[in-house]
């Protein structure tokens, strides 16, 4: 049976099913009705359920359990030092590291937390929050958020973070120095002759492949790229896409040619193309991109799927695909992209999706 | 003593107690006492640098007030979420 981690405006629900069109998924439990669950996973070494949960009226949080049905914990530390003017406003990303119970969280307004017990307590990333550019660093729409954390598998030293808009940022000690990884990016919402040395870029996503480490892919704020060279470099890979604009993505772990992309029209229109439901895959490190879209809404769909919806499970042409929408729909697929079936229905708005 | 009345989810986290009595001359040093008996409030009153969050209400004998506002020994002291804060 597969499990799913739903993060919604309205809670965390836990769905159960076969990936089959056969029956939708049960859901087997609603956490924290009325607040928003931005983002959970089960981090598969320890078991445990963490979830990164925002009251509209007492902030974020993280939360964890080995039961999700059961009682939830507060997790302790998420919080910047006392004397900073500023405070934590959502926790957008966990992300199991390389080492016994390291554990990494990215937050808005753009901080890495690192934990080393498997979530439970956390520290502040100092070198990164001490970065000197930091007064000037831009938010995109979605405020100033640190998402995207792409562990180098079996070295916990080599990092990449991708920081909403503030670029792509490397670390080969841990998080000890950074150093920006931008070359190569464009960003078509700057005039022409401000896009040369900017760091005002705006990463949507980014994936390392794990086989091939030195490969990243990335969905920018108008753009799809890869670099082959851990992120110093980049090109770009969106030629053959329906648009370059989108939020999330994903990556077969066994393929490092792969990625698979939800184009939406633009960052004027965040609906997905001519409103038909379209995942795109490419196997060639993105030389082709190809529709995946049997069993999708094809007519008048106007969905909007955020930057944690969608994840995979597994690998190979058996990969699990699966995705949420703001309307409340989530998608499955159990045959890598290549047909679809409807999970769920009318749940809340999706901000994200995690194969448990 | 103060008495610090408290609503569900808060409530929960204070071990269930919905009247807390507690000393302090502020609405801020009552809060930062709450938390010490209540660990587990940490964080959902106060802000990291000591602020009532934004979407946080704090009635001290009716009047709505913030961290640095005075306390009377005999006060009542409601939290209560506000209204404008659960428009996500």
């Amino acid at each position: 049976m597969t499990e799913l981690l739903v993060g919604t405006k309205k809670g965390l629900f836990v769905l159960g099913g076969e990936p089959s069109a056969e029956k939708p998924f049960e859901v087997a439990v609603r956490a924290f009705p009325g607040d928003e669950v931005e983002f959970a996973i089960r981090d598969p070494r320890s078991g445990r359920y963490l979830a990164s949960v925002t009251s509209g009226h007492y902030g974020p949080r993280v939360m964890h359990t080995m039961d999700p049905g059961g009682d939830w914990e507060q997790t302790t530390g998420l919080a910047f030092p006392e004397g900073d003017d500023w405070s934590v406003e959502r926790i957008w990303a966990i992300r199991p590291g390389e080492a016994d119970g390291l554990t990494y969280a990215g937050v808005a307004p753009a901080a890495l937390f690192a934990s080393t017990d498997g979530g439970l307590t956390w520290e502040l990333n100092r070198a990164l929050w001490d970065q000197p550019t930091r007064s000037s660093w831009q938010p995109g729409a979605g405020g100033l958020c640190l998402h995207s954390i792409a562990t180098w598998p079996g070295d916990p030293a080599r990092l990449a973070i991708g920081i909403s808009a503030v670029g792509v940022w490397l670390s080969d000690d841990a998080g000890q120095t950074w150093r920006h990884g931008n070359t190569g990016l464009v960003p078509p919402y700057l005039p022409e002759d401000s896009q040369g040395d900017t760091i005002d870029l705006c990463v949507h996503n980014m994936h390392r492949a794990p086989l091939r480490p030195e490969r990243l892919f990335m969905q920018f704020h108008g753009g799809v790229y890869r670099s082959d060279d851990a992120g110093e470099t980049w090109r770009s890979i969106a030629d053959g896409l329906p648009s370059d604009f989108g939020f999330p993505m994903v990556i077969d772990p066994a393929d490092p040619d792969s990625a698979f992309v939800i184009p939406l029209v633009a960052d004027t229109d965040r609906v997905t193309v001519d409103g038909r439901v379209r995942v795109f895959g490419t196997r060639n490190a993105g030389g082709t991109w190809t529709s995946l879209s049997d069993g999708l809404p094809q007519e008048n769909a106007y969905l909007t799927i955020l930057r944690q919806a969608f994840d995979s499970e597994g690998e190979g042409p058996e990969m699990g695909l699966y995705f949420g929408a703001t309307s409340g729909d989530v998608f499955g697929s159990g045959d890598s992209g290549a047909s679809w079936f409807t999970v769920r229905e009318r749940l809340a708005p999706v901000n994200s999706v995690r194969v448990a | 003593m103060a008495i610090v009345r408290l609503r569900a989810p808060l409530k929960d986290l204070a071990g269930g107690n919905r009247e807390i009595t507690i000393e302090g001359a502020s609405v801020g040093e009552i809060l930062r006492e709450l938390e010490r008996l209540h660990p587990k409030i940490t964080g959902w009153v106060l802000d990291e640098h000591g602020r009532v969050r934004r979407h946080v209400n704090i009635f001290v004998d009716g009047d709505r007030v913030r961290e640095d506002a005075p306390v009377a020994h005999d006060a009542t002291l409601h939290v209560l979420p506000s209204i404008s804060g659960g428009s996500r």
